[in-house]
Parts: C-alpha cells; structure tokens; sequence
C-alpha cells in the first residue's frame, strides 16, 4: 500500500501512511477524533485505518471537542501516545481550555511531573469556499503558548515524516494541515529520512529577497518566486515548517544574505505569526535590512463564501510577487 | 492587621467585637476589618485573654500591625510588647494618606518649569503649551477658577513667537537622511556621507547599493588615502594622519572599496559611532587662544638638565597639567552632558586622545590629574600611550574621562579644533609648539608658543566660560613651577 | 494511622523518647496491617478492605480528618501572615469525602482534584511538608512552588492536580480511565469536582464519554451547595445532582458527606462496581464548607444561622461523638490525638520553612521536556 519512490502520491495519502505506520510500530499510539473510524475521517485522512486496526486504536468520539481532547491528554499521561484529529481549527477552540490550561501547562505546573507526550491535528485554512467557521489560519494562535510545540507540514514528505518525529516528542505537538494541501500531489522522496522538528527549511535558494512562509502559502509563494525570477529578482523561499519554536538561524541567516525580507502568513496581519517573524527580523537583523520589511496576510474579514470575495481576503501569488518588488525595486 | 489578599496593604478597623478582659479561643472572631472590598472578620490564633486593644475602632493601619495583645489565660500581662502601644499610637496620626492632606512642599524654584502639579489645565492644553515653548504657570488663566484655556495659550504664544519659534527651528533643520540600516551601517563602515549619497530607493530612501556605489565613484576618483580622508570628515580631524588606507585602483573599484570596509576594525567603527552622535547631538563652539610657552620651555630645559632621559618632562606634560588645573577652575567644562542636563564632576580626569596605530582612537583618562604633581603626570601619561598601543588599558581608564585632551602637535598641526566625545563637555585641541615674534611689554622677541583650542558644548556652557577656561590655562602655564 | 495499631502505637510513642521515631513505626505497622500504603498490595488487582466498624478503624479515619481540619487552620496563619499568597480555597467542613472516598481507592489508582484540594491531598497520602512547602513556594513543594495551593500535584501518588479551571479536570480523567481500559489494567481514576462545576459543558462532555466508553471513572461530586457565592438552586434548573447524571446512563448515587462511614462505605461500593467493570459511577456528597470560599471572601452570601447549622454535623464532631459513645474514647485521647496532629503539623511546617527557593535561573525549567525546549 506504501507508495513506491517512483509513484504519484498525495498530501492525504502520505499523512494517512504515515498513522499507518505509527499504528503498527507502537502499540501506545492511537488515533481517536470525530468520524477518523467508519467515516474515514472528514478529510478522509484516515480512510480505511479502522480496518486493519479496529475500533479501539481508530476511535471515533461524540462531538465533544473538549471531552475528547482533554481525554487524549490524560490518556498521553497514563503512557499512551495518542493521535487526536480536530476536524478543524475553528472547532478546536471549544477545546482551547484544554489544550492550553492542561496539555500546555501541566508539565510547568506540576513543577515537571506530569509531562503531556500528545499530538493533535487539524484542518486549517481557508481556500475551499467553506465561509467564516471552517477557514480560518488560527496556528498564530496556538504558536503564541508556550510548553507546545506548532507544526506545519507544507510539503508530501513532511506529511509522511513529521509525525513519528511529533510522536516522539516528550510534549505537546500541534499539526497544522491546510485543507488546499491534502490534494497536493506528486512524487514522495523517500530519502530523506526522518525530520527534525527545530529547523525551517528553505523551499528555494535565491540571493534577493526572502520570502518566508507555511502551510497553504509555500505553493503560492514559490509561483511569485518563479515569476520574479523572470524579472531577474532571485528570491529565496523559506517554508517555517515548525511555528513554534521558530528557527531563527535559518530566518536570520538567509535575511542576512538577501538584506530584504516578505513574511506571508494566510492568517491575519495584527498581532499574528507575520508580525512576530517580521519583529525577529527587526529585533535580530535590522542593521542588515535594505528595505522595510513586507507582509502579505489574509485580509482582515471573517472569510467570506463567495469565490472572488475568498480569493480576495488570501494571499495570492500577485500580491505576493508586488511585494518582493517594492523591497527590491 | 491580617493579611486577607494579595491586593491588601491596609485595613480599617471597623468594629472590635472582644474587649480587655475577654476571654478569646484560637479561632474566635474578634474584630471586623473593611479592605477596599468588604468587611471581612478577623479570627485570632491564640487563646488567652484580651490584654489591650491596640487599634482603635476606625484607624486605617497597614498589614502586619498588631492589634492586640493577648495574654495565656491565666498569666499576667507584665512584660508582652511594651513598645507595641507606641509603636501603633505613633503611626496613628501618620497613617491617613499624607499627601492627601498636607499641602505639596514650595518648590525650591518656581521659574524652575516644575508648573504642571500647580496649574490646573487639560492635557489638550498642556501639549498645546509644550508645543508652543510656554510655561504655563506664566499663562493668565480665564478659564472657570482660573483655567488656562487654549484661548489662553494661543494669545500667550502669539504674544511670544519670536522667541518659541527660534526654539523651533533648530531641530527642524537637522534633517535626517532616510536610508536603510543596512546602508547606514555600510556608509558607516567605509566612511560615506549619507547626506551626499543620492537615494534610489523608495521616496528617495537611501539603500546599500547607493552607498556602494558612491564608494566606487570615490575610490575611481580619490585613488589615495580614501579611507583616511573619509573617517577624517567623519570622525576626527587627527585620524587623517592615522596612516590612511591604500584603496587599490583599477579591477573592481566597488569590491576593494567594500573589502576595505569589511578590514576596518571594530575600533574604528566605535570611534565613527562616537564621533557621529557626537556632531550630531552636539552644538560645539571653538575657542582659540595661543599660548606664550617661554617661561615653561626655559623653566623645563632648565629642570631637565640635571635628570635621566627617561625623567624629563616635555612641554605637553605641562600642557595638561594646566590643562587639568583649568578645568577644576571652572567646573561648567569638567564632567557629562545627561538627558537631565549638565552633571559637574568634582575629580578632573584628564582623557588624553591617542590615536592607535592600526586605526582608530582612544581617549584613556589620568585619574585626578589636577592633583598629580607634574613629573607624575609625564609618568602617566608616557605609561597610558603606551598601553593604549598594546590594547591593555583598563576599563576604568577608558571610560571615566571628564574632559580631554588631543594633541596633533608632534605631527606639525598648528590649530586642533576637535570633536567633543560624548557624554562630556569640552575637549581641548593642542597644536604644534612653534617659534614666534611675539610682542611683551612693547618689545618684540621670539618666543615659542602653542596654540589651544577649546571646543565645548553650548548645551552646557556658553562663550564666556570656554574664554574663562582658556585664560585660566594660559595663566597656569607661564607658572610652570607651580605646577 | 490506623486504628488497631493505635492504641499499644500511642502508648509506645509516650514512652519513645522520639515522638517522630514512634510516628514512624506507628506507620510502618499500618502498613503492615494492609491499609492503604501496603507495597504488597501494589498490584491493582486486589478489593481496597471493607470498612471496618472496629474501634481502631474509626480512630484512624478521626485522625486523618483531624490532619486535614488542622493543616487548613495553619493555612489560614500562614495566609494572614502574608506567606501564603494566591487563592486558598478551604475545605474545612468537607474532610468526610477527602477521607472517607481515599479508603477505597488504591496506590494504583489515580486523582483528579480541583483547586479545593488540600484534604484530597492529604488523604492521598501526599506528605503535608511537601503541601506546606509549595504554598509557601518553595522548591521542596509538591510542584516545586510553581503551582501553589490550587495546583498540587505529585505523580508518585498518582495525584494529577490541583485543576484550578472549573470541571478543566474532568476530561484529563477521562483519558486516564481511557489508558486504564485500553490496556486491560483494572486500575480506576478518582476525579473530584464541585456542584458548580456540573454547570460547566467539560462535566456533560465527560459523562457522556465515560458512560458511552464504559470507562472506568469514579465521579465524585462534593455537593457544598454553593458554586463560590451562588447556592445550587440559582446555578442549576435541576438540582438533583445524581439524577442528572444518571441521565447519561451511569449509576449515581446521594451520599451523606458529613458521615465519613457512609462516605466510605459508598466508595466501597462505587469502586468495586467500577472495577467490574460497570463503567463510570457518581457519588454526589452533600457536604457543606464551613469556611468562606476563598481566604479573601467576606462571605456575604449565606446566613451565619446556616453555617451554624451545618456545623451541627460537623464530620469529626459527629465521629468524635460515636467513638466517645462505643469506643469509649476520652478527652484523654482526644487530647492526645491532637497533640500528635500538632506535632506533626510542627514539623512539618518547620522543615517546609527550611525549603530553598528556585533559583531564578531556573525560571524556563518545565516549559517543556528539556530535549524539545523552546526559546
């Protein structure tokens, strides 16, 4: 079943591949969330699972976000190492009690007793004409807590590696997927081993300006880096992956090289992910800046049904490239 | 006084519910307590019998204050905390809130600017004032109960515009370059104006590669000593002589130019921040004066002859010397300008600039050296030059200067009109010591004579302290003996 | 302490020249006899024992609610004093259900508490040096001074907090019962809240999982018949506590949570039907708290008339009465009982004192697993 090196795969497929894996390797991990059994889960992440390992390692629970969540922390103290699905990100915050009052803060409350060794995933993102309840990028959120670690796999081996590495994470880890990725397709390389979760990796090499972004943003802003190649603007694409802690060697490193930095983040520009790269970069590079650093975040708006509205309200790769531009030109 | 939250920090006693003489069980309410959120009753953790009641009934005392003393049932009270009682009656009369009722201490100086506690005004109208350069406490207020309004200050700074509008001025012509830190930083570091560099960027924004560029144009047109030049008009006049870099020509003018820069030690960029804010924050005026040296040439050749070579002293030791004694005569040069205006040192410590062989400049100070008799201060200053060319002075040397000295003589300077290193006042510029026709009592001789040159902040004094100054050192050196 | 041990214990702790050394032995020997610190019973697999009706038995259950009645007095010194800071939530009244539920749980199952904590603490086992030292936040505390009186933790018991969110805990439990059954184990977890926080959507949640998993959970629901200010009749459209949870299919019974024995006695019962597996079981405790809610609340709210009311079934007041009436205790005794619950508390107090502080340094610690830790 295991897609071979050669073969065309799928964001979905190398996540569910992924669990599979996890699944068999360690008795301890299981996977419990609404509809990840019989339905296969809403994304169909988890198709198929419930067959080879039964209803009690492919739980589904009752609509209970809170219940379920806090029942994978417990369950992640008493030994096990539990895989949660949320089925979106707007929905976890019926669990936000959860997961920030206990899985974030129990390891420092218990003066380091109780450590919380639990992974949740989440849908994220908009893009998909699922209006103001099901689309929102709310990571930034959740990467402000510390004791929890914010992952955000962009790329088909990050959807197949980042989880045995989040499992084996003594804490809390949090993986972000954005809906639009689940279809992305394309061949698996299988050479790249296991990945560590400290590090930001960069999509794309270039020398004149540093694009820095995740999740749904990196196809968009690899495009804008293709295009302004065109113009003979040699951009460099960084993709965080890890959201928190960020990878600031990496960050720095390459705005060191490029001297001008746009941070894309589909979530909103005040007080967000964006702003928090963007005051690194101030706080750590400033005397190695040659331009104001740009943003290009999701319109302030609850985003909205109609089609051209939502592409309005996103980054998109037009924006993207405009704003390379004016720190260059 | 129990403490009853995290929030309390006093307590009113509201009601005593036992009296002296009352028998009282660990546990027992005994009084109720208001705190700034209810009433709360107050349990004791003794048994024993009430002995006295040390707060009265609607006293205000902190957390921590006794209220009561309670004796073992059965034991006489003699001998528990007798000082208590005073203890508690004397913060009685203390413990309302002073400053609510006491009026505000008189201000030592009313013209001191200290108006806002006084003057009853809106915030919109305080700004208004500031803006327009006005005390308000000099505004007629005809607002209710003596208000100043905005109408007030309005007619206060049309009254008044000549002088708030000179005021005005002077930091609006400062303009700043809009550039980019990254273009700051290399302009910096290979001794560009930022001022003179064209700016490409956005709204004119002077980026990296304009400052690259005016460096390349440079280094095509001022093949020699670029660097030198540079630093000289950005930092001070003496590194011109530091021993200039030699930018190659031909190649790549821009490359070698920014390899150049990437050379420069961190030294030098110290010195060029230093000296940047100091042209920048600082209005220096100049004072020069020159002076007779003949009774100190004599006086010294006279004294050297019976010493050792490593003994003698020069005339630069004297220099300072009267120098240092100079400064203690008027203090208003001797010590550092702060956000909170002018601080006076007591102690002299003389900076001496000493430029380093590689580039760069450091300023180590003589400690008290208007105290050090003078062969001492040779000593010093022989022993500070040659640490600061090996890169072993002390901290404290560095950093605690009051006042400096440069002195380019030794390299044919005649005049030395310096840049004051900041947080200091005054830096005085020493030239060569050349020979003169020089007039005294009507004849004309030739005397050898040293010109001095004052550069002092006018922040912190004016002219006629900086000619003070200058005629006190004139007047120490022809006393050489003195020193 | 237990009770057939107590008498000869006692009177070899008079003679002792060490009272502490006597306290120790008198601990060991209750161990040996099979009560709750019983290393050979570490295995889950064995009953906790019948409540017994011998002398001995009540006395032990007398001296642990006396420890906690005490402990809570010296808190509220210490609080007064200004060296215990924070919220301290008091449940000087309530001690039959801390007590009496503890009898019936073993060291390998697990706790759940909220931030009205300090007798289910105590009862648990936890030592009351290491209580005094965390709220006077010390690095010898419980949770090394970083939780203070609302987060006691101690992993080593099987205590998970010290949850200082309303019914916040209960969903932790439910994943530790979730790890209980997944692997077979017929361990259970013990998760206490109040009756305000049955008001709270994590409680319904929580029930509904529990019961729907089958899961095994002993909810214990310490009815003091206010949530902080608001009595039960304004916070809930039902007050029939059990009933309502009874609704989501699980056995709920009332327990008089003034009488230890009747406390126990229903956690006897409501373990040993959890453990066979019958699923979660809810015990609603009508208790009552004779202190304010929190140290800094003038208890406006409630009639002093009730508060002495309530007092009149005082748990240790009610035991107090039934020892002196069938086990012939004295004022002897008691006055001797107390003596050693002082002592105790002493020094118990006086080496939590003697705590070191974290260093600052040290601030970032627990954040995180040190491998993974984040800037």
């Amino acid at each position: 079943m295991s897609p071979d090196s050669t073969s065309n795969t799928t964001y979905r497929e190398e996540l569910r591949e992924a669990m599979r894996e996890a699944l068999a390797r360690d008795e301890r991990v299981f996977l419990m969330g609404e509809d990840v059994g019989r339905y296969g889960g809403a994304f169909g992440v988890s198709l198929g699972l419930i067959d080879q390992f039964g209803p009690d390692r492919v739980r589904d629970t009752p609509l209970s976000e809170s219940a379920f969540v806090g029942a994978g922390i417990g369950a992640a103290i008493a030994g096990m190492r539990p895989i949660v699905e949320i089925m979106t990100v707007n929905f976890s915050l019926l669990a936000l009690d959860q997961i920030l009052n206990n899985a974030a803060t129990l390891l420092h409350m218990s003066g380091g007793q109780v450590a919380v060794p639990l992974v949740i995933r989440m849908t994220t993102g908009a893009g998909r004409r699922l209006a103001a309840q099901h689309s929102h990028s709310l990571e930034g959120w959740y990467a402000h807590i510390p004791g929890i670690r914010v992952l955000a796999p962009a790329t088909l081996e990050d959807a197949r590696y980042m989880l045995a590495s989040a499992l084996a994470d003594p804490d809390p880890v949090l993986i972000f997927e954005h809906g639009s990725l689940y279809n992305l397709s394309g061949q698996l390389d299988t050479g790249c081993g296991p990945v560590d979760l400290d590090t930001a990796a960069i999509r794309r090499p270039g020398n004149d300006v540093s694009l820095i972004t995740h999740g749904g943003s990196l196809g968009k802003t690899l495009q804008a880096a293709d295009r302004l190649a065109e113009e003979g603007i040699d951009a460099e694409v960084i993709d965080l992956r890890t959201l928190r802690p960020l990878d600031d060697t990496t960050i720095l490193g390459s705005v060191r090289r490029t001297h001008r930095a746009v941070v894309i983040d589909e979530g909103w520009r005040t007080a967000g992910l964006s702003a928090e790269v963007a005051t690194r970069i101030a706080e750590q590079g400033f005397y190695d800046l040659d331009a104001p650093v740009e943003r290009v975040c999701g319109a302030e708006v609850p985003t909205p049904y109609a089609a051209q509205l939502e592409e309005a309200a996103l980054p998109q790769t037009d924006g993207i490239a405009a704003a390379a531009r004016r720190t260059v030109g | 006084m129990p403490s009853l939250g995290a929030d309390m920090t006093e307590g009113t006693l509201i009601e005593w519910l036992v009296g002296p003489g009352d028998r009282v069980r660990k546990g027992d309410i005994v009084a109720v307590v208001d705190t700034t959120k209810s009433a709360i009753e107050v349990e004791c953790f003794e048994s024993g019998v009430v002995d006295r009641l040390l707060v009265e009934t609607g006293a205000t005392v902190p957390v921590g204050t006794s209220l009561a003393v309670i004796s073992p049932a059965g034991e006489e009270a003699a001998g528990l905390t007798p000082e208590a009682p005073e203890a508690v009656s004397r913060k009685q009369p203390a413990s309302p809130p002073a400053a609510a009722t006491t009026p505000p201490p008189p201000s030592a100086s009313p013209e001191a600017g200290q108006s806002g506690g006084t003057v009853a005004a809106t915030p919109l109208v305080r700004h208004q004032a500031e803006e327009a350069g006005l005390d308000l406490a000099a505004v007629h207020g005809t607002g209710p109960g003596g208000r100043v309004t905005r109408a007030d200050v309005s007619r206060e700074a049309a009254a008044e515009r000549p002088p708030s509008t000179a005021v005005k001025e002077e930091p609006a012509g400062r303009g700043r370059v809009r550039a980019t830190p990254l273009a700051r930083r290399t302009a910096a570091e290979t001794g560009i104006e930022l001022a003179a560099v064209t700016g490409t960027g956005r709204d004119g924004a002077v980026r990296v590669a304009d400052v690259r560029a005016a460096a390349a144009k440079r280094a095509r047109t001022a093949p020699e000593s670029v660097a030198g030049q540079r630093e000289a008009l950005l930092a001070r006049p003496e590194a011109a002589g530091a021993g200039p870099h030699k930018a190659e020509t031909g190649r790549d003018a821009a490359t070698t130019v920014h390899d150049a820069a990437a050379r420069l030690t961190a030294m030098r960029r110290t010195t060029a921040d230093l000296m940047t804010r100091s042209k920048r924050e600082i209005p220096h005026y100049y004072l020069s004066t020159t002076v007779d040296l003949g009774r100190a040439v004599a006086w010294l050749r006279e004294r050297n002859r019976e010493l050792p070579v490593p003994k003698r002293l020069v005339t630069t030791a004297v220099l300072l010397k009267a120098t240092a004694l100079a400064a203690r005569h008027v203090p208003q040069l001797n010590g550092f300008w702060t956000p909170d205006g002018f601080g006076g040192e007591a102690a002299v410590h003389l900076g001496v600039a000493v430029s380093l062989r590689g580039g760069g400049l450091v300023a180590p100070a003589i400690r008290d050296a208007a105290d050090l008799p003078l062969p001492e201060v040779m000593a010093r200053l022989r022993d500070l030059v040659a640490r600061a060319r090996t890169g072993r002075l002390r901290a404290s040397e560095t950093a605690s200067a009051t006042i400096t000295v440069t002195n380019l003589g030794d390299q044919g300077v005649e005049a030395v009109f310096g840049v004051i290193y900041p947080p200091q006042v005054a830096l005085v510029g020493l030239g060569k010591v050349v020979e003169r026709p020089w007039a005294v009592n009507g004849l004309l001789g030739v005397r050898p004579v040293v010109t001095a040159t004052l550069s002092a902040d006018h922040r912190a004094s004016d002219g006629s302290t900086g000619a003070r100054f200058l005629a006190a050192l004139d007047s120490w050196a022809q006393k050489p003996e003195e020193l | 302490m237990t009770a057939r041990a107590a008498k000869p214990q006692s009177a070899k702790a008079r003679s002792g020249k060490d009272g502490k050394a006597a306290r120790h032995a008198s601990r060991s020997k209750k161990a040996a006899t099979g009560k709750r610190q019983d290393p050979s019973r570490a295995h889950a697999g064995e009953p906790a024992p019948e409540p017994s009706e011998a002398a001995g038995h009540r006395h032990g259950l007398l001296r642990d609610m006396l420890l906690i009645r005490r402990f809570e007095e010296r808190c509220v010194e210490l609080y007064s004093g200004g060296k215990v800071r924070g919220f301290v939530h008091l449940c000087i009244g309530e001690e039959a259900v801390s007590v009496g539920v503890h009898r019936a749980l073993t060291p390998q199952d697990a706790v759940v508490s909220t931030y009205r904590e300090h007798g289910h603490a105590l009862a648990r086992g936890l030592p009351a040096e290491a209580l005094f030292a965390e709220m006077l936040g010390r690095v010898t505390g419980c949770s090394r001074g970083r939780g203070g009186s609302m987060h006691l933790f101690d992993a080593s018991h099987r205590f998970y907090g010290g949850h200082a969110i309303v019914a916040g805990g209960l969903p932790v439990a439910t994943g530790l019962a979730l790890a209980d059954r997944m692997r077979g184990t017929d361990r259970l977890v013990c998760c206490l809240f109040g009756d305000g926080a049955m008001a709270e959507g994590e409680f319904h949640e929580t029930a509904n999982l529990a019961a729907l998993w089958d899961l095994p959970l002993l909810f214990v629901c310490e009815n003091n018949l206010y949530a902080m200010g608001t009595p039960l009749a304004r916070e809930h459209a039902n007050i029939d506590l059990a009933a309502r949870a009874a609704s989501y299919g699980m056995t709920a019974w009332v327990v008089d949570g003034m009488d230890v024995l009747a406390v126990e006695r229903a956690a006897h019962k409501a373990v040993r039907a959890v453990r066979d597996g019958v699923g979660p079981v809810f015990l609603e405790m009508r208790t009552y708290r004779f202190r304010a809610h929190s140290m800094y609340d003038p208890d406006l709210y409630r009639d002093k008339a009730e508060v002495e009311h309530w007092k009149e079934r005082d748990p240790i007041a009610l035991l107090l009465g039934r020892v002196r009436a069938e086990d012939g205790f004295t004022d002897a005794d008691e006055e001797r009982l107390e003596e050693e619950v002082a002592l105790q508390l002493d020094q118990a107090l006086a080496a939590a004192e003697q705590g070191e502080l974290e260093p600052v340094s040290d601030l970032l610690k627990f954040v995180s697993t040190p491998t993974g830790e984040v800037s």
